[in-house]
């Protein structure tokens, strides 16, 4: 029973025309702020990076920036800068890079590193070893701030 | 790149600016409490120092103006029955010992202090009578019988400012409570003062970050309808940044209990203080 089990995850696994699980968060290649190479090769999916966005237990980003584009949403931070027309800011690969890992780019600063698995200290055990979001999230998400363009 | 970076710092400041803290004053039934003061000399990266009563919302300031509206004092009424309260082998109540919990005033501001070589709070103090003078069990750190009581005896210094001792024997602990404050934690990898220093008077989602003073605590809050302690707020900052929390009563939370005393030194102790 295991074993069918392994054997049709692995074929789940082969059949995606990507890396599987994606690049593992060490291996993302941080050229001057930015990370030209998708993470999956699988296309980013918008509307899924805007759920992960505003969900609190995902990306939570509309706990430290604003977003008119979430305007039904009530409750936006302000502790990072708001996310309209942020397109015109960032090319793609560098808002790859901002979420996967945001102290490539600030440093010091407060946003989380949304896709690294070690160099924290004292994490609950349940995330223990774990990022925040998968590197097909991160995917979803920078697909998403793409469209946010106010130009 | 750069030019980036400064564009989307200048709109972070402009954000900070907008929403800091309000200009409203605190009085408790008509008696004045100092909600803002200079910074002590040993912060750094702040200049004034404000109690948490000024970024809440009027409706939630206006619970703590007045006794008769302030939930806390429920908690305080109980208190005054369990002082008198005669538990354990020796037959004994606080009021066996302490005629007037008045006498308590002064107390609270001075808190944590080192006794002995070892740092002590209020809890401290409180389950040592409990086990060595009436033979009570101690009582747990944030069960409603401890946090009454050190309402109750903290309410004696209301108004009071803040005045605790960091050098001599309380030097090492206030040094690694500071230490405390500024190491990032949990997989979120934040520190207090990432929230409490850098970006106070910001809107993190629904809520709007002050300080993070203990002056008010404990604390009543509308959230969970109880007091709360302040290594309880502690240990729920901690889980927010999916960090393991240190253990109430232990020696971190404890350490840190008085480098934030510290940096609330000069305003007034406004127990219990009610927050959402
Ligand atoms: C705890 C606060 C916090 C969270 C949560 C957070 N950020 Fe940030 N973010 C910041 C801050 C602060 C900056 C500004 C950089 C700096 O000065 O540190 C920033 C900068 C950015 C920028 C660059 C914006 C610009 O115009 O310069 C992008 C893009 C961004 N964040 C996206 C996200 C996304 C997407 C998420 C969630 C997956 C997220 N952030 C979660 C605090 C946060
Ligand atoms: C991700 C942001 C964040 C971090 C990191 C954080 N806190 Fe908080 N803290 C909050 C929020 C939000 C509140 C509720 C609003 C307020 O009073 O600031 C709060 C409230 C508090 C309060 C209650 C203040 C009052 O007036 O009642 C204290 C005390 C406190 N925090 C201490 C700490 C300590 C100690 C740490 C580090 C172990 C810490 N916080 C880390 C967000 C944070």
């Amino acid at each position: 029973m295991k074993c069918v089990f392994r054997t049709a995850i692995v074929a789940a696994l082969a059949a995606n025309p990507g890396f599987a699980d994606g690049v593992k968060p060490v291996d993302v290649a941080f050229v001057e702020g930015a990370v030209e190479a998708s993470l999956t090769g699988v296309a980013g999916d918008a509307a899924a990076g805007r759920e992960v966005f505003a969900d609190r237990k995902q990306g939570n980003c509309l706990a430290c920036h604003a977003n008119t584009d979430w305007s039904e949403q009530s409750f936006h931070g302000e502790v990072g800068p708001t996310m309209d027309g942020v397109a015109d800011r960032w090319s793609e690969a560098e808002l790859r890079a901002i979420v996967a890992n945001s102290k490539m780019v600030f440093e010091g600063t407060i946003m989380p590193a949304f896709y690294i698995d070690a160099g924290y200290t004292r994490a609950l055990e349940k995330f223990e070893g774990k990022s925040i979001l998968s590197a097909q999230q991160v995917e979803d998400v920078v697909a998403y701030l793409i469209t946010l363009k106010e130009e | 790149m750069n030019l980036k970076l400064w564009i989307s710092c200048g709109v972070a400041a402009l954000a900070t600016s907008a929403a800091a803290q309000d200009s409203n004053a605190l009085a408790v039934d008509g008696e004045a409490l100092l909600t803002e003061a200079a910074a002590p000399l040993h912060m750094e990266n702040v200049d004034t120092i404000y109690s948490g009563w000024r970024f809440r919302a009027s409706e939630t300031q206006a619970l703590q103006s007045d006794d008769f509206d302030n939930p806390g004092m429920i908690f305080v009424d109980q208190a005054i029955d369990l002082w008198a309260k005669v538990d354990g082998s020796e037959g004994k109540s606080c009021a066996s010992c302490h005629e007037n919990v008045e006498d308590f005033a002064g107390l609270r501001p001075t808190l944590p202090r080192v006794e002995d070589g070892e740092l002590v709070t209020m809890e401290n103090i409180i389950n040592e009578c409990r086990t060595e003078r009436m033979g009570a069990e101690p009582w747990k750190w944030s069960k409603g019988n401890m946090t009454a009581m050190t309402a109750l005896i903290g309410l004696q210094s209301r108004g009071m400012p803040v005045n605790v001792a960091i050098d001599g024997d309380a030097a090492p602990f206030w040094e690694k409570g500071k230490e405390l404050y500024y190491t990032r934690v949990g997989q979120l990898d934040m520190a207090c003062s990432n929230c409490h220093e850098d970006n106070y008077g910001t809107m993190i989602r629904a809520d709007h970050l002050s300080q993070g003073q203990i002056n008010g605590f404990p604390t009543y809050r509308l959230k969970n309808a109880k007091l709360n302690s302040s290594h309880g707020r502690f240990k729920g900052c901690m889980k927010n940044i999916r960090a393991t929390p240190f253990k109430e009563g232990g020696e971190e939370f404890k350490a840190l209990e008085l480098y934030l005393a510290s940096r609330g030194e000069g305003l007034a102790v406004e127990t219990p203080s009610v927050r959402n």
